[in-house]
């Protein structure tokens, strides 16, 4: 293998040799990215919330309005991070069943997972997730809803903000929206692998 | 004369399959302009400097290769190194037999595609499973995806509904919402049962050594939640320099490739899973790979290594809506692959020399191009290179141009064709005899000869 290694890198040095010198690595505002047509509400979470709902997410801002969700769609089997459980276990119904650990042999028993997300993009509408974060990777991507549980003081205005923040985390994942794609005839379809239902909760 | 090859293609692509192809590359090309201009203020110079920054890296492969090397093993991720397509796909292989896995999971790698991948590990026993649903889909059907992005551009619901029927995935139905729910309890199981979750990398950062994923269907974060180990398979030119650079190059390459300000997932890894998270790999083996590479990079077309693969250059060429991504007979199809597919042929160039003529060199996709790369200027390097080399394919379809080599380059002779090319204004070339020059005459006026005029212009005009 070292010797593959040696073949690429000295066959590298070989193309660059002869050029004369090398392009420089431009430096670049991030304000060139800011996307001019959105308005920076006073609210980040109001910003958030509409850019989640223009990708197809479910911004919600009381835990009654996520159990109405469930409750009308039948989606009563759940799973929750164990962390958030104190805090949730009073909010579903007695006639839900919500398990604090999830079993990957029986994923589709689950309508929806609830983990924490470790913070948002307003700009985007996106959820970002962490390893660490996120109490099982299983559970926030195989069940048909995904609930990531938001804090105010978590959402970055935009993607370069984000960038800059970046968690030291082996796993960082950010999510805009549901699952989806266009494969067939370019028609967009929601549930893909992941989410058909992506709701970002605020607390 | 011969035909082009692609035209061959072309001719024989049933009318339906072209209006849809036709109809879906001009939509995305369509949302991605509107989606650009109307977001950015100046969409041209983010293309520039994503550029200039893809440059820089090419032209610095040698210090940030060891660099990345350094910090992603830091990061607790195993670098392997593969000169060629059978070094790669032999790394893969001994990665495997070493876990004694037998089930590879794969989200959406091109490399994969390029080291035919899939069929040397089945050679060896090994299940190699697509996950992403157009390449699923494709690979159940023996077939070849058609685009980049859009695997099955050239498939109809129709047929897929035949096709999963065929193989056991329930009867015959074809509401897409129906195939996408097959799809997806067919391959959860897959996932689960793999040993290992096979991935590419749109970006590897220098600076952080993070690599970065992007899907839409969250196929490649099901592939990383259920196997226990990591395979990353990487072109050597995949490098940006620093994390903010992934600021500008996730917002293009989005709004190029689907017209989204980001992608659904976009993933940032550094190694194996947390201690604290019960799912996901505990190795992270990355593959850095050349396979050409290095002579592309040799090579004056090595603009073309900045490429991000987002598959905007297709969506806008003219000779990929007639012809489909079939036509190019290789992994990169459209104008980047019409300039990539023959450098990293190698010794096969002479046999897709003729897709560097596959262009009427419009410029759109140079225009489109996130990253500006000038393909045009890069097909006509090709051109020239098929020439010398005296490929047989780089001269079909064009005339022999001997004559015409001779007559331009004898002053006197020049002269005196261009007074008596008057001719042809007063020739009935409606009824001349040479049967290609009728069938172009068909849907074509000449216009008047005034051979000669120009120089005359020159001396008598006016000057300011
Ligand atoms: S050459 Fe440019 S436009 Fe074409 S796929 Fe690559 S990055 Fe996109």
């Amino acid at each position: 293998m070292s010797s593959d290694r040696d073949t690429i890198l000295a066959g590298v040095r070989a193309a660059l040799a002869p050029l004369a010198a090398r392009a420089p690595l431009p430096d670049w505002d991030r304000d060139l990215v800011r996307v001019r047509t959105l308005q920076p509400a006073a609210d980040p979470w109001a910003r958030f919330a509409a850019r989640l709902t223009a990708v197809n997410g479910t911004p919600l801002t009381a835990v009654a309005d996520l159990v109405a969700l469930l409750e009308k769609n039948q989606w009563r089997r759940g799973y929750c991070d164990p962390a958030l459980w104190p805090q949730f276990q009073g909010a579903f119904p007695a006639h839900f069943t919500v398990e604090t650990a999830f079993d990957r042999t029986r994923v589709d028993d689950y309508d929806f997972g609830l983990t924490a997300a470790a913070g948002a993009i307003a700009e985007t509408g996106t959820l970002i997730l962490t390893d660490r974060g996120t109490s099982s990777r299983l559970a926030a991507l195989a069940p048909w809803v995904h609930i990531a549980v938001l804090r105010r003081e978590q959402i970055y205005a935009d993607i370069s903000a984000a960038l800059a923040a970046l968690p030291d985390d082996p796993n960082v994942i950010w999510v805009t929206g549901p699952s989806k794609t266009a494969d067939v005839e370019g028609i967009l379809i929601e549930g893909v692998h992941g989410p058909g239902v992506q709701v970002a909760l605020l607390q | 004369m011969a035909q082009q090859l692609i035209d061959q293609f072309a001719a024989r692509l049933p009318a339906d399959r072209r209006a849809a192809v036709y109809q879906s590359t001009k939509t995305t090309h369509e949302k991605r302009t509107a989606m650009l201009f109307d977001q950015f203020a100046e969409p041209h110079r983010l293309r520039a400097l994503a550029g200039g920054i893809k440059q820089h890296v090419l032209e610095n492969l040698d210090t940030l290769l060891p660099a990345v090397e350094a910090k992603l093993q830091a990061n607790g991720a195993q670098v392997h190194w593969a000169a060629t397509a059978e070094a790669a796909c032999a790394a893969v292989l001994r990665i495997m037999q070493a876990r004694g896995a037998t089930k590879l999971v794969k989200a959406k790698t091109m490399v994969s595609e390029e080291i035919a991948l899939e069929h040397f590990l089945a050679a060896h026993g090994i299940e190699a499973l697509e996950t992403d649903l157009g390449e699923f889909i494709v690979q159940l059907d023996h077939d070849r995806p058609s685009h980049i992005v859009r695997p099955i551009i050239h498939k109809n619901r129709r047929e897929i509904a035949q096709s999963f029927e065929r193989h056991g995935l329930g009867a015959y139905d074809d509401d897409p919402q129906t195939i996408t729910r097959r799809a997806r309890q067919f391959l959860r199981q897959k996932y689960l049962q793999a040993d290992v979750g096979l991935t590419g990398a749109n970006f590897v950062s220098v600076e952080s050594g993070r690599l970065v994923l992007v899907t839409n269907e969250g196929n490649s974060r099901f592939s990383l939640a259920a196997p226990k180990c990591h395979i990353a398979l990487v072109g050597i030119e995949k490098l940006v320099p620093r994390d903010r650079d992934l600021g500008l190059l996730l917002n293009l390459l989005a709004r190029s490739a689907t017209a989204q300000q980001l992608t659904v997932y976009t993933e940032f890894i550094t190694g194996p899973k947390a201690a604290t998270q019960p799912d996901g790999p505990e190795e992270l083996h990355v593959i850095f790979v050349d396979n050409g590479r290095t002579d592309v990079l040799a090579s004056e077309c090595r603009a073309i290594l900045r490429c991000i693969r987002c598959g905007a250059c297709m969506n806008v060429c003219p000779v990929y809506r007639q012809a489909s991504g079939h036509a190019y007979r290789s992994v990169y199809p459209g104008p980047v692959g019409a300039v990539l597919s023959p450098l990293l042929a190698g010794k096969k160039f002479p046999e897709l020399a003729d897709l560097p003529k596959a262009s009427s060199l419009c410029g759109a996709c140079h225009e489109v191009c996130p990253v500006d790369i000038p393909i045009p200027d890069l097909l006509l390097r090709l051109r020239d290179q098929g020439k010398r080399a005296g490929a047989p394919l780089a001269a079909a379809g064009t005339p022999p141009m001997g004559a015409w080599a001779l007559l331009a380059s004898q002053p006197a002779a020049w002269k005196a064709a261009l007074l008596g090319g008057k001719i042809i204004n007063y020739l009935p070339t409606k009824l001349l005899p040479v049967p290609p020059l009728r069938a172009w005459e068909k849907s074509r006026t000449l216009p008047e000869w005034r051979g000669g005029e120009f120089r005359r212009w020159l001396r008598h005009r006016t000057t300011p």
